[in-house]
């Protein structure tokens, strides 16, 4: 169980709102992942449904019953912080252990499940030892252990992977996705990076200054961007968003572009423009390209490589089927 | 570069700062012994000759010495406890966001800076003195009898302005402490269903550990020999002689330099003693 509702939430500091209004449906065994750039007040609203601050009006309701003005603790919820917040004079085993303790429960019990989670975590052979004699991925394991155990109505995380090295971060992203598969619990990551929205959520919530830009699965927000802002948002590298005579030619404001949906080539096509850095990652090429008369840096992607050099000239082609279509407010035309 | 020219230079520029060191140390160290067993009277025929462990014996088997002792032990554990328990209070308070912080926190270190015999004739002469005191005016406020404080409570009195002077180190200590304290952490065990209490008994105190470990070593040093506070309060009367305060008198008053130097290598083995006891009880918070 784990279905939260936010109806009418808002937030303020002082005189600054950084929450206005806002309604948001979190079902039940659902992966949600709240998305967008620094200071668009995701963790806030995480921490809202935490209930580490108190929300200035609205409601929360957790499985159907009011938990507005419930403490933290109440509400069943579990929290990974960003910092891991391990508590660094308690053994790993007495760290796991530490909720169930505070909830007095028997003590075969809380074994029982400190094995289970540290069996589950790969952590058995760790429980004696200090947070502090474990590396960057083992205290993200243990602060997710100390989350389980609680078995909690719902997991929050709050950027748990930012503080990871590249390597890491893509297993601990496996990791977790795998224990979403295999708890069917709901769970509410904060991140502000856009692959793990994508790889990890059933559903992504793009969040820019408080508002909800969009909700949807990941695909929906890849096919279909409500606006220029998730347009640009979601996907990497980024869309080419067009503004002018080109896009006027199409009879909107703003036309976008992925940059996966461009062919290249060295004789003809619809644009021309100048290589500028061109990124070759082996299984893909970014290029960057220059003078294209269509405004800021085009990017195009390409699978595989492709012998061009700084300065060449290169002609671009558009996959008008994949083309979008924004209004002069940046909505998404059908 | 480390090599082996550099590191004899090295030394040689060391060697002046450590050879002072060691004289400042070693000197008077020396002295003691070598006075200690002397029969040293310095208004009653100066140097009378070597004395053996006579010093030593006539000092133990005074009747002042474990009196002494107990009252040293006394005044050093009582302020302790005063001042970790309210340091760890107010460092806690302190770390409240309120109006006017800054000046609040400035007054709070305040009796740090004042003399020691100046805060002791002010806590004396203003607040225990019991005609004119307000303790003493307190007291006949609520219809009774004022207390004699320096007389009656002689080592209560002193622990209480011993601990007034040294309430503001372990404040300051202890605030930065706690203001060091990860706010996650907090928030964690906030979620994991700890209420305050076990907050602060699970997360904040073992955070503070090792600060509460700084504060007693450092307090230990400086209150062993405490020694203005009963100099111009009790004068050493009314059971509130410490060890440092016997040996004042053993040299001073009764003019028997020997006996005191005596007395001094005695403060010195039961300094050790007591760093003893403490390293074994909370050095282990020092490790890492």
């Amino acid at each position: 169980m784990g279905q939260i509702q936010l109806n009418q939430v808002t937030k303020s500091f002082g005189d600054v709102q950084v929450i206005p209004p806002l309604d948001l449906t979190i079902e039940d065994g659902e992966f949600t992942v709240f998305v967008g750039p620094s200071g668009c007040g995701k963790s806030t609203l995480l921490r809202l449904i935490a209930g580490l601050e108190d929300i200035t009006s609205g409601h929360i309701a957790i499985d159907g019953a009011d938990a507005t003005n419930l403490p933290p603790a109440k509400r069943g919820l579990a929290m990974v912080f960003q910092s891991y917040a391990l508590y660094p004079h308690m053994s790993v085993r007495k760290n796991i252990a530490f909720p169930m303790r505070m909830a007095k429960m028997p003590e075969d019990e809380q074994n029982r499940r400190i094995e289970a989670a540290a069996k589950a975590l790969n952590l058995t052979d760790y429980l004696d030892r200090r947070p502090g004699q474990l590396s960057g991925g083992q205290r993200q394991r243990v602060a997710i252990g100390r989350a389980i155990v609680r078995e909690p109505s719902a997991f929050l995380f709050d950027e748990p992977l930012s503080n990871l090295d590249a390597a890491l971060r893509v297993g601990m992203r496996l990791e977790i996705s795998e224990m979403h598969e295999r708890l069917k619990a709901t769970m509410i990551y904060v991140t502000h990076d856009q692959v793990e929205a994508m790889t990890m959520a059933d559903k992504i919530v793009v969040l820019r200054a408080g508002f909800i830009e969009q909700v949807g699965s990941p695909l929906e927000l890849y096919h279909k961007p409500r606006n220029t802002f998730v347009a640009g948002f979601i996907g990497s590298p980024k869309m080419n968003l067009i503004e002018g005579p080109e896009a006027q030619k199409h009879g909107v404001h703003t036309i976008g572009i992925r940059p996966e949906h461009v062919q290249v080539s060295k004789t003809e096509g619809t644009w021309k423009g100048t290589v500028g850095v061109a990124e070759h990652l082996g299984s893909d090429t970014y290029i960057h390209v220059h003078e294209t008369g269509l405004g800021d840096l085009f990017t195009v992607r390409i699978s595989g490589d492709i012998p061009v050099r700084h300065g060449d000239t290169i002609f671009l082609t558009p996959d008008m089927e994949q083309l979008h279509k924004f209004d002069e407010n940046g909505l998404r035309l059908p | 570069m480390a090599t082996q020219h550099s590191r004899s230079a090295a030394r040689m520029m060391l060697a002046p700062a450590v050879v002072l060191l060691l004289g400042w140390m070693l000197v008077p160290l020396i002295m003691t012994l070598y006075f200690s067993f002397k029969k040293y009277l310095p208004l009653r025929g100066g140097d009378l000759g070597w004395a053996g462990f006579d010093n030593y014996v006539r000092f133990v088997t005074s009747s002042a010495f474990w009196p002494s002792v107990q009252a040293t032990l006394i005044i050093v554990g009582g302020t302790l406890l005063i001042t970790v328990v309210f340091g760890v209070l107010l460092g806690l308070l302190l770390n409240q966001p309120m109006w006017g912080q800054g000046v609040v926190r400035i007054l709070v270190i305040a009796p740090f800076f004042v003399m020691p015999t100046v805060s002791a004739l002010v806590w004396k002469n203003m607040f225990m003195d019991p005609v004119n005191g307000l303790f003493a005016h307190l007291w006949k406020f609520f219809g009774a009898e004022p207390v004699v404080w320096l007389s009656d409570a002689s080592l209560f009195s002193i622990i209480t302005i011993v601990s007034w002077q040294w309430l503001p180190f372990a404040t300051l200590i202890l605030l930065t402490a706690i203001q060091s304290l990860d706010g996650e952490q907090l928030e964690a065990s906030e979620m994991d269903g700890a209420p305050v209490l076990k907050r602060f008994y699970y997360i904040v105190l073992p955070h503070l550990g090792r600060a509460i470990t700084i504060v007693i070593l450092i307090e230990t040093i400086f209150l062993l020999s405490i020694f203005a506070e009963i100099f111009v309060t009790t004068g050493g009367a009314f059971g509130s002689r410490t060890l440092t305060y016997l040996i004042f008198q053993r040299v001073l008053e009764s003019q028997n330099v020997g006996l005191g130097s005596a007395g001094g290598v005695y403060a010195i083995i039961l300094a050790n003693i007591v760093a003893i006891f403490l390293m074994r009880i909370v050095g282990k918070n020092l490790d890492a």
